[in-house]
């Protein structure tokens, strides 16, 4: 197993690393350690290899990843896993603003709590946090999944698109042209998958709330001018 | 005999003009502010403001069609493994396949490709057809994230982090549904036919330090190989110039308020930013400041119209500029050949600016099956590398009559300014003084 300790060896190399595999590469599982909040650790992973980070990592960690699986043993800064095409990244801890953002597909796991804005702009992507999310949080969301096992802060959902919110505490506030909506049996269905996936256990779908867009905000009215 | 009162004839007021009252009555109609496409179309301090000297006694002049005058361009020189190469330094400005049709798009990349230079994507993504139709291409980085991905972002030949546009600095796009398209809405993950707001801030950074972090994301997913450029509004070009290029920017690309949109507010376009003359001088001022003037270089756009624009930008400091609106009209836009179709639709060649509508007459700012087959992109490419090939040949002309073998040898020195406004916003001298505004002297 490749490791690269991150105290002694440039980030290019770690990168330049997890690009250059080749296809059918039996080497595909990576450990970083010391990792001490870096940036942009293993990004652009265009192949399906696992990468272990033994520590926290900083902003936009697993960015851009297309089919890898990164696991941070401790806390993500800003962005992690941005604009994720597929592939699956877990933070052990917690997770700071804009998780998941713009996200196209993929699962992105945080066991503990995500930040503001999680999920912004998400195209695709599935989202689980096993704790709460912050203000703002799947904001202009236009397809993919949140859920969220804890709470939610102000104005989840804002200017909402397709994506499907499922809340199981208390949300603070909705935000604008946002709603709550019926669970129906195939949202159950997909959150037991979901939750499957992200590893939760002893929690049933029928405990969330289902939010998503009333879409009166889809096409411009101007006696609407008041929610924007 | 009876006395008449002699009349005076009736006095509009130029506070409350024929068109201004024509708004005031067309928003209380509909209840809607105005969006269209384009730049502003006030008059603003331009290029047109500043003549050349040419040669004197003190200054020879290069022989025409005999003298090589070099009209090159290096852009990503800082940091980008692979920069980019360009035989002139006029480039095809960022706009959306959603905005554009995908023959209109098409043509731009051929045209530039015959011409030697860069053409650009826009908000929506990269088309198969512009990538195989554009040897040099750049893909645009936006708020929106529309059709952002890894396999484009490494296919591409540079990458513009959009931070704002002439148009509209510190605003959005929006894309009216009636122009998306199965394809468009399927590109931007969204539903057809619902108006797709475009964001005006990034979802994933704010100011200067996480661009920085941002922009190290990008080199490392794209292994240090592109070319990275900034664009901005023209707002605070100094601070943001050193901002940019503090954040790591190879090329900074700054865009005036003469620069198009594809749709945004009427009161937006003609409020706020700055004309693209006043600038460039604070944006070369930053980069000299910071030793890094030649070494991050600086794109200007908004208002090119001609090799003369060209020259001017260049002598003022920029390395290279970019065309938009210019490079609709060489390839059909407003052309009097529609004339008809455009008097449908109130308005008139030259003036048409409902781009957001999706009607172009020319099929050029629609995705109308039926107009956009108006369209011809091998004749249309032509005819803008027949633009381009001109604008550069002009812009050596009036490079060689000042002397210069290479046009990024023009120089401010080369220049003066009719009005005082423009010598204050260039800082060249009023042309028969030797007075800047602002800096002393008669």
């Amino acid at each position: 197993m490749p490791v690269f300790d991150l105290s002694t060896t440039p980030l290019r190399e770690l990168n330049s690393a997890l690009h250059s595999l080749s296809k059918g590469a039996n080497d595909t599982a990576f450990e970083i350690v010391n990792p001490r909040g870096s940036h942009a650790v293993a990004v652009g992973i265009d192949s399906p290899v696992s990468v272990e980070v033994r520590g926290s990592v900083g902003y936009y960690c697993a960015g851009m990843n297309d089919g890898g699986t990164v696991t941070v043993k401790g806390s993500a800064g800003p962005g992690v896993a941005e604009n994720m095409m597929s592939g699956t990244v877990v933070i052990e801890g917690d997770a700071s603003q804009y998780a998941g953002a713009t996200g196209r597909g993929g699962l992105l796991v945080i066991k503990g709590n995500a930040a503001s804005r999680c999920g912004i702009s998400m195209k695709g992507i599935d989202i689980v946090v096993y704790g709460n999310i912050g203000h703002m949080s799947a904001f202009m969301g236009q397809s993919g999944h949140l859920v969220v096992l804890g709470d939610a802060g102000d104005a989840l959902g804002d200017s909402l698109y397709e994506a499907k919110l499922f809340v199981r505490g208390t949300v603070k506030s909705l935000g604008a042209d946002c709603i709550e909506k019926e669970l129906r049996p195939e949202h159950l269905e997909k959150l037991a998958e979901l939750l499957e996936k992200a590893g939760v256990a002893g929690v049933k779908p029928e405990e969330f709330k289902r939010y998503g867009s009333a879409r009166k905000l889809y096409n411009f009215n101007i006696d609407n001018a008041d929610a924007y | 005999m009876s006395y008449h009162n002699p009349l005076t004839p009736p006095r509009k007021s130029a506070t409350f003009d024929d068109y201004t009252l024509a708004e005031i009555r067309r928003a209380a109609a509909t209840g809607i502010y105005d969006i269209r496409g384009a730049g502003t179309k006030r008059k603003v301090p331009h290029f047109d403001d500043l003549l050349f000297l040419g040669a004197s006694i003190s200054r020879y002049p290069l022989e025409g069609y005999r003298e090589k005058c070099d009209t090159s361009v290096v852009l990503g020189s800082r940091f980008a493994k692979k920069p980019i190469t360009l035989k002139t330094p006029i480039t095809i400005a960022g706009m959306s396949f959603g905005a554009l049709s995908g023959n209109a798009k098409e043509a731009l990349g051929r045209g530039a490709t015959i011409a030697g230079t860069s053409t650009t994507t826009g908000d929506g993504g990269m088309t198969d057809e512009e990538r195989g139709h554009s040897q040099t291409l750049v893909y645009q980085y936006l708020p929106s994230r529309y059709g952002m991905n890894p396999k484009d972002l490494r296919r591409a030949d540079a990458i513009e982090v959009v931070v704002g546009q002439g148009a509209k600095p510190g605003g959005g796009g929006m894309l009216l549904g009636q122009k998306i398209s199965d394809r468009v809405a399927n590109m931007r993950n969204l539903p057809k036919g619902i108006d797709q707001r475009s964001a005006c801030r990034h979802p994933d950074w704010t100011g200067p330090d996480d661009l920085e972090i941002k922009i190290l994301e990008l080199r490392e997913i794209t292994d240090w190989e592109k070319p990275i450029y900034v664009k901005v509004g023209g707002a605070r070009p100094y601070y943001d110039t050193a901002l940019a290029v503090k954040a790591g920017a190879d090329v900074v690309v700054l865009d005036g308020m003469q620069g198009g949109t594809a749709a945004t507010q009427d009161v937006f376009i003609e409020n706020v930013g700055m004309p693209t003359l006043a600038c460039i001088r604070p944006a070369v001022q930053a980069l000299q400041d910071l030793g890094m003037h030649r070494k991050v270089q600086l794109i200007i756009s908004g208002g090119i119209r001609s090799g003369a624009d060209v020259a001017k930008a260049l002598a003022l400091g920029a390395d290279a500029v970019a065309i938009g609106t210019a490079a609709l009209v060489a390839i059909g836009d407003n052309d009097p050949h529609w004339e008809e179709e455009y008097q449908k639709l109130g308005t008139t060649a030259g003036a048409y600016d409902d781009w957001h509508e999706g009607k172009d007459p020319a099929g050029i700012t629609t995705q109308d099956p039926e107009l956009m087959k108006r369209l011809d992109p091998v004749l249309a490419g032509r005819r803008l590398a027949n633009y381009l090939k001109v604008m550069t040949l002009e812009a050596q002309t009036i490079a060689r009559a000042c002397g210069k073998n290479h046009l990024h040898n023009l120089e401010p020195e080369d220049l003066v300014a009719l009005t005082i406004e423009a010598s204050a916003m260039a800082q060249v001298p009023l042309a028969g003084t030797s007075w800047i505004p602002g800096k002393g002297g008669f």
